[in-house]
């Protein structure tokens, strides 16, 4: 049999999403955004909201997430994604508006903004990726980093004595009367990289049916920045992250 | 609705302009001496006339960026704030400027530094003027002097914001937001349709709307080389709105001995002082500066040309003294007289500084 | 014709809104009008002033340092701003509560007792538009008082126009403070 007799449509089992660019990702090998860019890809296109989609990318390393997905996008300063997205939402009731927001940007400069833009009920998607680093700046501390968790501004580990407590964000964001979906997700292993689509799309749909403001945190991992491989990350991350990071959904209205 | 002259102070003026000239969105925290925008806007409730979006955001850090997402989106947003709200606003607009959006900000100023006082200033010129946020960028900087031109300049400003994909600043000070006087309020301008908001915005990200190739609205650009050709085609806009939108306003400059240049209500306040000046004898023509950037140099310069001494009267310790310098290079004395922490100089003060500094 | 007057007083004593109506009983006679609040640290203490400028020209500054009319409600604001009108000028006061009278030769001085006017009318709010009526009566530029009622009209809301005969009726009461 020659390769030819292969490559035909019927005997297509995966094919890259039709709105993720096919271009080289600046993210490290083993990254969890690319897996997160693929899913969003592909219920962006599943879910026929092209044409009515606008994405706020981050400060942070989906700053260039823009470069990735075939949608409209705005790139926000650190922190503010949610009060670019609400002004946008809010001026174009028909758009589906997402954020893309890492620890951050989310949980540090940005917790004003995405409090408040929660506790309004704006119509937007929240994708928070938590990776417990900053990796885009070289591997700090995130608010989310654990107890413990060594990075360039810990080096002997997170202190609770002087650096605080790890932030669960997504836990606020759950209590308040804005949200109507908050949930924490994966994708580490296929199991999961299916759970985090139907989250996804789950929230989309949140968002077209205007039910108010739906959280979509992923707890991933940041190789580079833990100083792991690819696959010792994903051990880490399941053996450690998720004790204080646990899957699942925290609301669903 | 149609076109209505009113007694109001320049707060409100702000608030009805926006919804007449068909703003499309107001975003803004509050803070004293403006806070009757916003609350002027939720009274009026344009969301259910015009349509247009009112919202009370959860600071002027916010406020500035949903004024960034909706220029970014093509709409026509503008925000409003005083002196220190400014101040946090500078991120957001130095964002806006680089990736050359339309928006309208407006600054009631107060007194600074830090906290300041509540009470007019005009100590915010360098802020509006310089850059104010970080990077090389202007803004078009309105100096309002009357209630009316504050209504005229949300126009103007959003005019002039689309025609040059610029953020606009009206830069007021307290005098013209809480005084009232009459004004004539333009006539209901339709908000642009979504199908004008496309054509006149092709580069908006509004979503792929018919499948159109994807819009990024974006101000990053880590390759120097392409960083440099954004930076000098802002610069070269700069030179083409320098060119064609320098405003300015004289007032019996042919005959004067002396020139006062001044913006604002102050110039108003010289405006009197210019007819007690006259009484004693003392011939003195104002220059106001309209549009404070770009700065009317060469008008000041040829204005100046025979003059004995210019006095520059502002509300704070001497800002646009130095462009007025600038301007007529040391041909002749230019000296300051300003009044701070929130203090209005009277005519009579005018008369007295401009005697002991310029007159002698 | 231009009228630049100071109205002068206590918070509470209806100043600011006495200045707007007159001010809007101004634009209603097609003249170009100003309105500025004491806006300054003269307003700490619980006194209250407010420019009005009536004027058939455009008018420039909406500060001033002295006024053709002059109107003092307190012993405070009638100290300050005595020495301020102009030469030929006009100065009402009211009575109540003033121990050091004024005493200039060179303008017109009313002294009056809008506090007992007012309770005869039997209700303290219209206070401020009887003082309104004694300076409409004083000035020597005759607002028509129809144009006065129309601006009573645009500065009061809706649901104070019930009020609008108590406030003609206050400064009817107010002009014969003067005739007396």
């Amino acid at each position: 049999m020659e390769i030819q007799d292969i490559i035909r449509p019927e005997n297509k089992v995966y094919s890259t999403p039709e709105l993720l660019d096919n271009v080289h990702m600046h993210y490290c090998p083993g990254c969890s955004h690319g897996v997160i860019h693929k899913l969003l890809a592909e219920v962006i296109a599943e879910m026929g909201l092209t044409e009515k989609t606008v994405g706020i990318s981050p400060v942070g390393c989906a700053v260039f997430a823009y470069n990735y997905i075939d949608v409209d996008w705005v790139e926000a300063a650190h922190g503010r994604a949610p009060a670019v997205a609400t002004a946008i939402s809010r001026l174009w009731p028909e758009d589906v508006v997402f954020t893309y927001q890492g620890d951050g940007d989310m949980s540090a400069i940005g917790t004003a903004e995405s409090i408040h833009a929660a506790n309004r009920g704006e119509n937007i998607v929240m994708v928070f990726v938590n990776n417990a680093i900053y990796g885009m700046t070289g591997g700090q501390m995130a608010p989310t980093t654990l107890v413990g968790q060594k990075t360039a501004t810990t080096p002997y580990g997170r202190r609770v004595d002087l650096n605080g407590h790890p932030l669960e964000i997504t836990n606020l964001m759950a209590i308040l009367d804005g949200t109507c979906y908050v949930t924490r997700q994966s994708v580490h292993t296929p199991a999961n990289v299916r759970k985090t689509k139907a989250a996804l799309k789950k929230a989309f749909q949140n968002a077209l049916d205007k039910k108010g403001t739906s959280v979509v945190e992923v707890v991933a991992t940041c190789n580079s920045g833990w100083k792991m491989s690819p696959e010792k990350a994903n051990e880490w991350m399941a053996e450690h992250m998720f004790a204080k990071y646990p899957l699942g959904d925290l609301k669903n209205e | 609705m149609k076109e209505e002259v009113r007694l109001m102070k320049g707060n409100e003026a702000i608030a009805h302009a926006a919804i007449r000239y068909g703003c499309d969105g107001y975003f803004g925290y509050p803070i004293t001496p403006q806070s009757e925008v916003l609350e002027t806007l939720e009274e009026l409730m344009p969301w259910e006339t015009t349509g247009m979006v009112v919202l009370q955001a959860e600071s002027e850090v916010a406020a500035i960026n949903m004024v960034y997402g909706g220029a970014a989106s093509g709409k026509a947003v503008m925000t409003s704030s005083s002196s220190p709200g400014v101040s946090l606003k500078q991120e957001g607009i130095s964002y806006i400027a680089a990736a050359s959006l339309p928006a309208l900000i407006l600054n009631v100023m107060r007194g600074g530094p830090g906290l300041g006082t509540i009470q007019p200033s005009q100590a915010d010129y360098f802020q509006a003027t310089k850059g104010g946020g970080h990077g090389d960028y202007h803004l078009i900087v309105l100096a309002p002097s009357t209630v009316q031109e504050m209504v005229d300049f949300v126009g103007l400003g959003f005019d002039l914001a689309f025609k040059y994909t610029n953020p606009a600043m009206i830069l007021a000070d307290g005098i013209v937001g809480q005084m009232m006087e009459k004004v004539v309020l333009p006539a209901q301008r339709p908000r642009r349709t979504e199908e004008e908001i496309r054509k006149q915005c092709p580069w908006a990200a509004d979503g792929r709307k018919d499948g159109r190739k994807r819009n990024v609205v974006t101000s990053l650009e880590l390759e120097s080389a392409r960083m440099e050709v954004i930076n000098h085609q802002l610069q070269a806009r700069y030179r083409e709105i320098e060119k064609n939108e320098t405003r300015w306003e004289e007032i019996d400059v042919e005959d004067a001995d002396y020139l006062i240049v001044a913006f604002g209500s102050i110039a108003r306040i010289c405006t009197k002082a210019k007819e007690l000046a006259a009484e004693k004898g003392i011939k003195v023509g104002i220059v106001r500066p309209i549009t404070l950037w770009p700065f009317p140099t060469e008008a000041i310069a040829r204005a100046a040309k025979g003059k004995k001494g210019i006095l520059c009267v502002e509300l704070n310790a001497g800002q646009m003294i130095e462009d007025v310098r600038l301007a007529v290079h040391d041909s002749l004395p230019v000296e300051h007289f300003g009044r701070l922490g929130g203090i209005i100089p009277s005519p009579d003060e005018v008369v007295k500084a401009l005697e002991e500094k310029i007159v002698k | 014709m231009k009228e630049e007057i100071i109205i002068a007083g206590f918070g509470g004593q209806g100043v600011l809104s006495m200045g707007k109506i007159l001010a809007y009983s101004g634009l209603m006679d097609d003249k170009e009008v100003t309105w500025m609040p004491s806006y300054g640290p003269e307003q700490r203490g619980g006194t209250a002033n407010v420019t009005v400028i009536l004027s058939d020209e455009k008018i420039s500054s909406p500060v001033l340092d002295s006024f053709d009319n002059v109107i003092a409600l307190n012993q405070q604001s009638l100290d300050k701003f005595a020495p301020k009108v102009k030469p030929g000028g006009i100065l009402i006061y009211d009575t109540n509560g003033i121990h050091n009278h004024p005493k200039r030769d060179d303008i017109t001085i009313y002294p009056i007792d809008a506090m007992e006017a007012t309770l005869e009318i039997g209700n303290s709010k219209a206070y401020n538009m009887v003082v309104m009526g004694a300076l409409l009566e004083a000035m020597n530029y005759k607002l028509p008082m129809e144009n006065v009622i129309k601006g009573l009209k645009k500065s009061l809301p809706e649901r104070h126009h019930k009020l609008i005969p108590l406030n003609e009726q206050a400064i009817e009461k107010g002009r014969t403070l003067l005739k007396k």
